[in-house]
């Protein structure tokens, strides 16, 4: 142990840095990328379960095995690039939608310490990388030269900016509220209770956060840019193997990634529903993903429900119905909070 | 009023808490999935399945090559060549089905008449070579005595509705 240490100490300050902030990605990103997994093999199962199947039970116990075998196959598949796509673009389109979906892990809190980056413009900065995720769906569609790949890509491309502003409007009622943009100041004004959420009183920007998350990810019902039984695969039908399995993952990553900055934007993070005692006892990272592990849920829940929203329905629901929404609620926050002796509700 | 109460419906989701509530409880419902290798669903004794060709009790095979299913046959997946045998009957010398072609419609089994041709209820059956997918006369024949108690049980069965 002494001589680890001695030869640790002995390494410039640089190196010890990068290597530590190394470490730290890698605890971040391993658990991350099997929950990622593993949320494919949840989603087959609930997905089975409630159209009375029973989903994937034959690679391992009760197909727990399920999601690494899919992973091998993927490996070991050949990559096809389609004659005439732009070979560059082309490959680094999932490298593209992937690396956002991990790098905004950065600034995501899972406690009040145990944070790799505990940024003051935290919130911003997901925003920007989310932003980021869809340049990815369009070089794909761009460079794959294909006329399906390239209809998914618009459309992905249409509907991201609709939704993105309804959630950056759905962001700043959030941000009036708790007068912050560093995540874990947001999480620790939400301390003491189911009751200090800040989903009560921004109830509808909640639901418009979620849904707009659900369309940003590309999820059913939203997912008119893979759009299936429309055009085949959208975006990504000219990707296999490994580069399809960045797509997936991707997709996925970012989901986990919606589900978590719900939870810690409006569920009130790591903190305990309730501030008495048996709630306290657990630890604080065990409250945040159990309910990430909810919200996961309730998407594969609706993906299972509903299903895919006609193109010009979701536009209408974008701009003439979520924008209208959090524009609304905005000006209540700020009428209440200046104008009336009811500003504590939100606060 | 209506339209301060379809607001209302519309803006507390309530048609979609609704279908959630309907996929959330067959979330909770018993499955019906049936494992196949392990369990299998009951099979009609009409099934359409792998050809066979059968024999007399006495031994002789039943075929007479009268070219009956080669002529109904949909597909054209029945290949017969006939000729005098030495007792001065007519029989096929070659009887060949091509699986790949056939499309198990059971007509030859129906325009058979000495129920020769039958198609039994094998249907886990797989070639792994080219050329596998051509039943040959003796492969006919030979799935035809092995699987003679499961054909005739399963001719008796339905001969009540025909």
């Amino acid at each position: 142990m002494s001589w680890a240490l001695s030869i640790w100490a002995g390494l410039p300050f640089g190196l010890q840095v990068t290597i530590e902030s190394l470490a730290k990605i890698i605890a971040i990103l391993i658990p991350l990328l099997v929950c990622v997994a593993y949320v494919t093999y949840a989603e087959r199962k609930i997905i089975g379960y409630i159209q009375v199947r029973i989903g994937p039970n034959r690679v391992g116990p009760r197909g727990w095995l399920q999601p690494i075998a899919d992973a091998v196959k993927l490996v070991f598949k050949e990559i096809i690039i389609p004659t005439n796509a732009n070979r560059f673009l082309f490959l680094s389109a999932p490298i593209l939608s992937l690396t956002p979906a991990l790098a905004a892990w950065a600034v995501v809190p899972f406690t009040d310490t145990l944070v790799l980056a505990n940024l003051d413009a935290g919130l911003l900065y997901i925003l920007a990388l989310t932003s980021l995720g869809v340049y990815g769906v369009i070089v794909a569609g761009w460079a794959s030269n294909s006329k399906y790949a390239f209809l998914g890509a618009m459309r992905s491309a249409a509907q991201i900016v609709a939704y993105e502003i309804a959630m950056g409007f759905a962001l700043v009622g959030l941000l009036m509220v708790a007068g912050s943009l560093n995540l874990v100041h947001i999480v620790n004004a939400q301390q003491g209770g189911l009751h200090q959420w800040y989903l009560w009183p921004l109830f509808p920007l909640f639901l418009v956060y979620f849904i707009s998350g659900m369309a940003e990810t590309n999820r059913a019902p939203f997912d008119v840019a893979e759009g299936e039984s429309e055009i085949v695969a959208g975006f990504h039908v000219e990707y296999s193997g490994m580069s399809f399995m960045i797509f997936f993952m991707a997709e996925y990553a970012n989901m986990v990634l919606i589900a978590t900055l719900a939870a810690i934007l409006f569920l009130g993070g790591w903190h305990a529903p309730f501030d008495i005692a048996p709630f306290t006892w657990l630890p604080p990272f065990f409250w945040l993903f159990g309910k990430v592990a909810i919200l996961m849920f309730v998407f594969l829940w609706l993906r299972a429900t509903f299903p895919r929203y006609r193109y010009d329905q979701i536009m209408r629901l974008g701009w003439k119905v979520f924008i209208p929404i959090t524009l609304v609620w905005i000006a209540v926050i700020g009428i209440f909070r200046f104008f009336t002796p009811f500003g504590f509700i939100f606060r | 009023m209506n339209w301060i109460n379809r607001h209302f419906n519309t803006f507390l989701l309530v048609e979609l808490m609704r279908g959630l509530s309907v996929t959330g409880r067959h979330l909770f419902k018993r499955k019906i999935t049936v494992q196949y290798p392990e369990e299998k669903t009951p099979k009609s004794p009409r099934f359409r399945g792998l050809h066979a060709l059968r024999r007399y009790p006495n031994g002789e095979e039943r075929c007479i090559a009268c070219n009956l299913c080669e002529a109904v046959c949909p597909a054209l997946a029945i290949t017969i060549e006939s000729e005098e045998r030495s007792d001065g009957t007519r029989r096929t010398t070659r009887y060949d089905i091509d699986l790949f072609k056939c499309i198990y419609c059971g007509f030859c089994e129906e325009a058979c008449p000495v129920d020769s041709i039958v198609e039994t209820d094998i249907h886990e059956f797989h070639f792994e070579n080219r050329g596998e997918n051509i039943m040959t006369k003796e492969m006919l024949l030979a799935v035809g005595d092995e699987f003679e108690q499961q054909i005739a049980d399963a001719r008796r069965a339905d001969s009540l509705y025909r």
